[in-house]
């Protein structure tokens, strides 16, 4: 392998692993601060990939669909936190994988209605379809770089909301004592709503940016809901942190994984979990 | 009646099928200093709970600033500006003492910012030099001051102490004695819930006495430690 290919693998990797983490950083989120297991948080993904390739066969522009995307998604994280996932919270985890497993039938079955069962592809917009030359014949695409990009300064500024302002340290707190948080006159169902939100949009949106590279096609969103609950497990449950670190990890042991050893890319990641699991049980930064 | 910070009448509280509360009367004014005092398992805990509207009552009105907000959100009440320093604490363990402080800062009812940040470190020199340390690494006698401070940093005009003293050294419940004197000489009203039942009442202007979910007393504290038979038949001591 020379060097050429090698650093085109790294950065794939890397930006493969940064997508993972806006999907798995909101798994964990609503898991840390909530304590829901939202199995429909793949769906939200494949709702940002159908919303950025019908938007932008009607607007011509990804970045123009992206931009309407956004706000969609976030009343439809608030809409649903309201409707159903509220009544979730006081809840044992079995009647939350049930919710959240019907719900990805029925966004299967919207999306079929709406949207057909077709794959479809999404332009690359122009001002980034270029690429960088590395060798004669081998070059990276602009786009992929913009990606990650984009993922580092939505991780810094999760990074930054969550521990350094005090509407992160009332999330936090309401981890930790959710009726405490109230006596301090502080509306802990808002702040919910608002994590709850986030979460959904971090997914849709990295739906919306990768769709370019992944293409759109049905049951998109339960592929990355089981990589990005190995990303949570390996990272340890409800912690950030854990889901950079576990997100590049996978992002990296898939990526070389298919080229070294393409026999066993498939179970790769697993391996992978299993040892963490067996080296810590509670994921690498989880709470013990 | 302007003056009326908090009015509860008529509450009856279950937990379950457990009926704790029977009709407690409760009120406090501005300034006001009560003592609530009662054994173990009477009900003085559900009564907090069930005025700052982390427990509903059943029946019974309760009114801040004579407003009802018996159905309201606790962050609602608390708005209003009644401060909760709960039994066991509840402090936030992964946060920072600084953190602890910082995110309940906010501005009283009438928009006072008397007490901030700086105020509660001068008060409690102790957590000043533990502002970056975690919740959950402080002593008792720590983690108490770090209720009760941060509970002020919400500028109330009510601050609602349940066994603030509980557990602690008799040299670190003193000084929090120090402290609730402090707080009560700066006009802010406050119930005080405790088992050292002849330091609440030599600071109580009122004392009211729980028994089996009912008050069985209600009026001056002088004359309640003038009667050692009541003291004796209500608490056991």
């Amino acid at each position: 392998m020379d060097f050429a290919f090698f650093l085109i693998q790294l950065l794939n990797g890397l930006q493969y692993g940064l997508l993972l983490f806006l999907v798995a950083s909101g798994l964990t989120l609503i898991f840390g601060i909530m304590g829901i297991i939202n199995l429909a948080h793949g769906s939200f993904y494949m709702v940002g990939a159908y919303l950025a390739w019908s938007l932008s066969s009607l607007t011509g522009s990804l970045t123009a669909a992206i931009l309407l995307a956004i706000p969609l998604t976030v009343i439809l994280g608030m809409g649903l936190e309201r409707l159903l996932f509220r009544h979730l919270y006081q809840r044992d985890h079995l009647y939350q994988v049930l919710l959240t497993y019907g719900l990805i039938l029925v966004f299967e079955e919207l999306r079929s209605l709406i949207w057909g069962d077709d794959v479809h592809g999404v332009a690359v917009p122009a001002l980034l379809s270029a690429s960088i030359p590395l060798t004669e014949n081998l070059s990276y695409p602009v786009y992929r770089l913009a990606i990650s990009g984009v993922c580092l300064l939505l991780a810094a500024g999760l990074y930054f909301l969550i521990q350094k302002t005090r509407l992160g340290m009332m999330i936090r707190a309401g981890a930790s004592n959710r009726d405490m948080v109230q006596s301090l006159g502080i509306d802990i169902k808002l702040i919910y709503m608002l994590v709850f939100a986030l979460g959904i949009a971090l997914a849709a949106f990295a739906g919306m940016i990768n769709s370019p590279l992944s293409s759109v096609f049905p049951n998109m969103g339960s592929q990355v809901l089981i990589i990005c609950f190995v990303v949570v497990v390996i990272g340890g449950i409800g912690s950030v942190k854990g889901a950079m670190a576990a997100s590049l990890m996978i992002g990296l042991a898939e990526t070389f994984g298919q080229v070294l050893v393409p026999e066993a890319a498939g179970m790769i990641v697993y391996v992978l979990m299993a040892i963490v699991l067996v080296w810590r049980p509670e994921g690498l930064f989880g709470r013990a | 009646m302007t003056d009326m910070l908090l009015d509860a009448s008529g509450l009856h509280t279950f937990y379950g099928v457990s009926h704790i509360l029977h009709g407690v009367d409760f009120s406090v004014r501005k300034g006001e200093t009560i003592g609530l005092m009662g054994r173990n398992g009477m009900g003085k805990t559900t009564l907090l709970k069930t005025m700052l509207g982390l427990a509903r009552p059943r029946e019974g009105l309760v009114k801040v600033r004579g407003d009802d907000m018996t159905q309201a959100a606790t962050h609602a009440i608390a708005r209003r500006g009644i401060a909760y320093v709960p039994e066991g604490r509840g402090i936030f363990p992964n946060l920072s003492v600084r953190e602890n402080l910082v995110m309940a800062a906010r501005a009283g009812v009438d928009g006072r910012r008397e007490w901030d940040f700086d105020r509660v470190i001068d008060t409690f020199p102790r957590l000043g030099e533990r502002l970056g340390n975690g919740g959950a690494q402080l002593s008792g006698g720590e983690q108490q001051m770090l209720t009760i401070g941060r509970a002020l940093m919400t500028n109330p005009d009510l601050l609602i102490l349940d066994e603030a003293t509980e557990g602690l050294a008799p040299l670190i419940a003193r000084e929090i004695w120090n402290i609730i004197k402090i707080i009560r000489a700066s006009g802010i009203a406050t119930v005080i819930v405790d088992k050292n039942y002849a330091a609440v009442m030599a600071l109580a202007d009122r004392s009211v006495i729980l028994v089996k979910g009912r008050v069985v007393f209600a009026g001056d504290s002088g004359s309640l430690t003038g009667n050692p038979e009541l003291m004796h038949r209500f608490l056991g001591v």
